[in-house]
């Protein structure tokens, strides 16, 4: 699988209530929580976004709160993965169990530019800065996780145990 | 091979003899707890996914504390939602207004969690119950909902960073103060996928209340989960409210830790945590004039009756500085009960404080105490993020109950002196 589109990109410690303030939290409605995402950092964010983006963070990118709302309004937004650092684990978790595509690629975090062009191959666990031409080897998940994500998140992965 | 206190339990949990760090476990939860904001989201994905049953109705915890009272019409549906999925699986452990507090003030006073269990929460700060010697960690709504349907949850098995305590806490220095100092010296991800596990001689000097607070704050510093070890204070904690069989796990004495760390509580000063990160610290004579508009004493981190104590004990005969609101939030009924026969209710509102029923309200800009643009808090909270308490131009500064309270007196930062 192949994503690719531009880069939104933020600093080290983007925490959940950033990423979407719990006032907004009286609602489990993904498209609501969508329309607030990263209201806190970047308040055009959601204006902005096109489908396919890409959004980077530095370390410890969604730290805070457990709300899946956090990852749920990024999904939802139409960003088709994010690269950090190093990801909170909460954040991390909860990306996975809901099939939201994230990389822990500390370099391509650290030299792609806000607004680059970049596309991201998963099977072959490289990013690639389609503006500076640079390319980066990510992390691959472990075998555990893939299985999660080929049944499109948690759910569905433990439902298929149990008809196996 | 040595195991960690943390590794230890989650190996039973996962009927293993031993695990190691890095190994990627299934473990069985004894305890599975959401709140108002995100057990809707589970119950969505519960129903969604086809699941019909609970893995077990004794087993699963429902606090509706963070926009309880509901505060409007959309928090208000969220919890009907929760009460009514409660009703249809028979969740033995739902709490509203009325019999709610603070879900992690809440189940350790009700003795719904003891040591040597395994709980997941679908709150990050769930770590706290590592307090008594449980291995607990905040998840997600999709994790809560598995969990709730079979009773277990994915782990990878984390190493540890050990705390080794001596001494004893100075006057007006608390629990708050030494977690506080822990995150400026590690950071706010320093020890990210890692327990923090606590122990040493001068653990003993900790009463419960500091090591629930001390615990429910190491997600801050990005920790997996905080625990500490079993000791009498412990046994006496849990003696009148725990009746089933638990387990007593200590770490072995050749464990391999990622780090050691020496901490002398006699050497802790009051501390307080700047706009806006929880490692942003900075101790008493660091300080200077910082002017603010709000106090809020209360929270799953301070808002036990020891917190109330030192908050009354300071505010007796005081009046609050014009222009600041101070908020004194108990965590739960029972605490408020216990407010108002000691005397401190009355303290408290002769003082000039707001006294109210438990929710986590202000802390994540919930209600009942929100910012506005430019004001500036003293919260005995877990988080001073940009917009945690409202406006993303407010600021918070994290402290304990004592600084909180010298704070409202003087309408700035205050260590009493």
């Amino acid at each position: 699988m192949k994503v690719k589109g531009y880069v939104h990109k933020y600093g080290d410690n983007i925490d959940t209530d950033v990423i979407i303030p719990a006032r907004y939290l009286n609602t489990s409605d993904v498209k609501e929580l969508a329309s607030r995402c990263m209201e806190g950092v970047d308040a055009e964010f959601a204006g902005k976004v096109r489908r396919g983006d890409i959004m980077a963070g530095g370390a410890n990118f969604g730290c805070g709160s457990s709300r899946e709302h956090a990852p749920i309004a990024i999904k939802e937004s139409g960003v088709s993965c994010v690269i950090a650092k190093t990801f909170a684990r909460i954040f991390y978790r909860n990306a996975i169990n809901i099939g939201l595509p994230i990389l822990e690629c500390p370099e391509a975090a650290e030299e792609i530019r806000n607004g680059d062009e970049a596309e991201i191959d998963f099977d072959a666990g490289t990013v690639t800065d389609l503006t500076s031409g640079k390319r980066y080897k990510a992390e691959p998940f472990p075998d555990f996780i893939k299985e999660i994500i080929s049944h499109g998140g948690l759910l569905n992965s433990i439902k298929g145990e149990k008809h196996e | 091979m040595p195991m960690t206190m943390t590794q230890k339990i989650l190996a039973k949990h996962a009927g293993a003899d031993s695990v190691t760090a890095g190994r990627l476990i299934k473990a069985k939860a004894d305890m599975v707890l959401g709140n108002d904001i995100t057990s809707p989201v589970a119950v969505n994905e519960f129903e969604k996914a086809g699941f019909d049953r609970v893995f077990d109705a004794k087993k699963i915890a429902l606090v509706m504390d963070h926009f309880t009272p509901n505060k409007d019409v959309k928090a208000a549906e969220q919890c009907k939602q929760c009460r009514e999925f409660a009703v249809k699986h028979g969740i033995e452990h739902f709490y509203d207004s009325g019999d709610v507090g603070v879900e992690h003030a809440l189940l350790p006073e009700k003795g719904m969690v003891a040591p040597g269990e395994l709980i997941i929460g679908a709150d990050s700060h769930t770590c706290t119950y590592g307090a008594l010697g449980a291995f607990s960690t905040g998840v997600g709504s999709t994790d809560m909902a598995a969990g709730m349907a079979t009773g277990e949850a994915w782990f990878k098995v984390p190493e540890a960073i050990r705390f080794n305590l001596t001494g004893k806490l100075g006057e007006n220095v608390s629990g708050k103060d030494v977690i506080l100092s822990i995150i400026g010296l590690i950071g706010v991800d320093g020890a990210l996928y890692k327990s923090m596990e606590f122990g040493g001689e001068g653990m003993g000097n900790l009463s419960i209340d500091d090591r629930l607070c001390m615990a429910n704050m190491t997600v801050e510093a990005g920790g997996k989960n905080g625990i500490f070890e079993v000791d009498r204070v412990t046994l006496d904690y849990i003696s009148d409210k725990v009746e089933r069989d638990y387990e007593i796990f200590s770490p072995d004495k050749d464990a391999e830790y990622a780090g050691v760390f020496d901490i002398d509580l006699s050497g802790v000063k009051p501390t307080v945590a700047f706009p806006h990160l929880p490692g942003n610290t900075k101790t008493v004579g660091e300080i200077g004039d910082v002017k603010i508009d709000q106090v809020v004493i209360g929270s799953c981190t301070n808002g036990r009756l020891s917190d109330m104590r030192t908050a009354a004990e300071i505010l007796k005969g005081k009046k609050t500085a014009k222009g600041v609101r101070c908020l004194v939030i108990p965590a739960t009924q029972k605490i408020f009960l216990e407010c108002i026969r000691l005397g401190y209710a009355e303290i408290f509102t002769e003082a000039g404080c707001v006294f109210n029923t438990p929710t986590c309200g202000p802390c994540l800009g919930g209600h009942t105490g929100v910012l506005a643009a430019g004001e500036r808090c003293v919260a005995t909270t877990n988080r001073n993020f940009v917009g945690r308490m409202g406006h993303k131009d407010s600021e918070v500064y994290l402290a304990g109950p004592a600084v909180a309270a010298y704070s409202a007196i003087a309408g700035k930062i205050s260590a009493g002196e």
